[in-house]
């Protein structure tokens, strides 16, 4: 049977359900040599501040089993050379814009919902809520529900754009920080960012990043990622949900798909192989011929729930 | 060329000294790829998920006569390379490449002195040859902590009109670091440019001597690297707002602001001038270019 991979997120059609999650295809333009930028489902960018990051300093990264650590720091250009280069790059190649904000209060996220309101190629927003590297912990919205909705609120106001809430595991009630962004006027959810964690150099005595701490991803976590996906599509049904943590492969897409999410984005495994959104793509379109399912949004109907 | 992805076979798994080398069969990479570029191998199927390691080209054999292949040298530090070292004959990597910038010849045949540090020598090696080959000639320093951690010196003597060797322990060539020869090289043969490649303390101290003999300076860097492709932002080193330049001229007093470039993209080669040393906690060599 014929397959068609497309999906609708939020009133938006995507070309497939799998998307390059932030902060792992830089700004999309490094990757043009490697992919047709117009043919992915869409580029979630790094997240974009208003004025410029330089990020933390090195070790920015650690090797750990099935993933790795990442102490980035959020470097980015600012809001202003995003649109004058890369935000006009991608639009000129027809990619499917997912612009990643990051501010330090609400009312930053605000300023910069409303500065990329009406850009051409942002078709959706997606608010970072949960980056753990961070100066404070108070950035880190998504660890209280009231400071979540806040934000999201504010970037509401500010813009026409669909939005993408992003929220961390790093809770005890993922549900009810969910529950408080959908309240306050968020159009999706992006489940889940990098768990936060730390990794000793034992020969040398001293953490392995420079910041002491960073952010786990890669298969590591995928299943805290589904386990995520699942527990909130149960809670809030009909809220679209984009998975993501550790989606290597077509199989790791579907896992995603089958207990509620709309669409997946892949992260750490771009890193690995350039031209992983793609193939997770194309194993998800067998996956889905070999399960009899003519589209992604089939699936949820063919999880069967009890064991 | 742009990078392309290629699932290599080994040809070739062999000790060189206390490193490893290996031997790839990559008609794409090894059209295209230039001295400083690197490739970002993985080692077969491991569902583990092991990012890749990055090295630099070694030496490349192009499409011809042969189906064209790059060898690389490293030495086994931890699991990636262990990893690596157990490859045979036959079997496949998965490589990135070639990647980077690499570094720029001189337009017109000149002086070339170039310096390693041990097994940081590689580059050099595939840089020589084709210095060598514009009519340049070629002066090579090799260092390392003992003899055996010299890399290839019988074939390194072959590179240039003169090789001087050193080393931390004494066991060959003179004893001392790889720069301390530095200054008499350069007023003895009259170099125009410097290239080099090895740790960062060593890589400080060379741009330092040449930006005093007021010589052109190319070093390879060497960072931790997830990617290799520029998105993910782990390799990045603080660069001057002059960076790409080439030259020695100070930067404008008002515009002093450094910017955290990506070695995959921007480097590995950069200008030994535009790397913000101080920020890098090597404070001589800004001083001495204000």
């Amino acid at each position: 049977m014929t397959v068609d991979l497309s999906v609708d997120l939020c009133g938006v059609r995507l070309r497939t359900p799998v998307l390059a999650a932030s902060g792992c295809f830089g700004f999309g333009r490094e990757m043009a040599g490697w992919v047709d930028l117009a043919a992915l489902g869409g580029i979630v960018t790094k997240s974009v501040s208003l004025e410029p990051r330089r990020g933390r300093p090195t070790p920015r990264m650690a090797e750990t089993p099935s993933g790795m650590l990442n102490a980035i720091g959020l470097q980015n250009p600012g809001v202003e050379a995003f649109c004058a280069g890369d935000l006009k790059f991608l639009a000129g190649a027809g990619a499917t814009v997912v612009a990643s904000l990051v501010g330090r209060t609400p009312g930053e996220f605000g300023r910069l919902a409303e500065r990329l309101d009406g850009e051409p190629g942002v078709a959706l927003v997606e608010v970072n809520l949960s980056c753990p590297n961070v100066e404070h912990r108070g950035e880190v919205f998504a660890t209280d529900p009231a400071a979540a909705a806040e934000v999201v609120q504010a970037v509401k106001r500010a813009t026409s754009t669909p939005v993408l809430a992003k929220l961390t595991a790093d809770v005890t009630d993922l549900v009810a920080v969910a529950r408080a962004v959908v309240d306050a006027g968020a159009d999706g959810l992006t489940l889940i960012n990098t768990l936060l964690g730390m990794a000793v150099d034992t020969g040398r005595r001293r953490p392995r990043l420079a910041a002491v701490t960073g952010g786990l991803s890669g298969p590591a976590i995928r299943p805290v990622a589904v386990r995520c996906v699942w527990q909130v599509a149960q809670a809030l049904p009909g809220v679209p949900i984009v998975g993501t943590g550790g989606v290597v492969t077509g199989e790791d897409a579907a896992e995603f798909l089958l207990v509620g999410a709309t669409a997946v984005a892949v992260g750490t495994g771009s890193f690995i192989n350039p031209r992983a959104v793609v193939e997770v793509a194309d194993g998800l379109e067998r996956y889905l011929a070999d399960q009899g399912a003519g589209s992604p949004a089939e699936l949820p109907a063919l999880f069967k729930a009890e064991r | 060329m742009s990078p392309v992805r290629e699932l290599c076979e080994v040809l070739e798994r062999r000790r060189v000294g206390e490193y490893q080398a290996l031997t790839l069969a990559a008609p794409r990479v090894a059209e295209g790829a230039r001295p400083g570029q690197f490739v970002h191998l993985l080692a077969g199927e491991d569902r583990s998920f092991p990012l890749r390691r990055p090295f630099s080209i070694w030496r490349v054999e192009r499409p011809g006569a042969g189906p064209g292949a790059v060898e690389v040298v490293f030495d086994v530090v931890g699991a990636g390379t262990r990893a690596l070292a157990r490859l045979r004959p036959h079997d496949v990597v998965d490589a990135l490449g070639p990647l980077g910038r690499p570094f720029d010849p001189p337009e017109a045949p000149a002086g070339c002195l170039l310096i390693g540090g041990g097994y940081g020598a590689a580059p050099l090696f595939f840089l020589a040859a084709e210095l060598r080959a514009r009519g340049c000639r070629v002066d090579l320093v090799t260092g390392a902590a003992t003899a055996a951690r010299l890399l290839d010196p019988t074939e390194a003597g072959r590179l240039g009109s003169s090789l001087t060797v050193t080393t931390d322990d004494g066991s060959a060539g003179r004893r001392g670091l790889v720069t301390d020869p530095l200054p008499e090289l350069l007023a003895g043969t009259g170099a125009e440019r410097v290239y080099a490649c090895g740790p960062m303390p060593m890589l400080a101290a060379v741009s330092r001597v040449a930006a005093v003999a007021g010589v052109a300076c190319q070093v390879a860097v060497e960072e931790q690297m997830a990617c290799g492709t520029g998105i993910c932002f782990s390799c990045v080193l603080p660069v001057g707002p002059g960076g790409g330049s080439g030259g020695l001229e100070p930067s404008p007093p008002e515009n002093r602001e450094t910017r955290m470039a990506r070695s995959c993209l921007e480097g590995p080669v950069f200008d030994g001038a535009a790397i913000a040393w101080a920020e890098l906690g090597y404070p001589e060599l800004e001083e001495l270019v204000r």
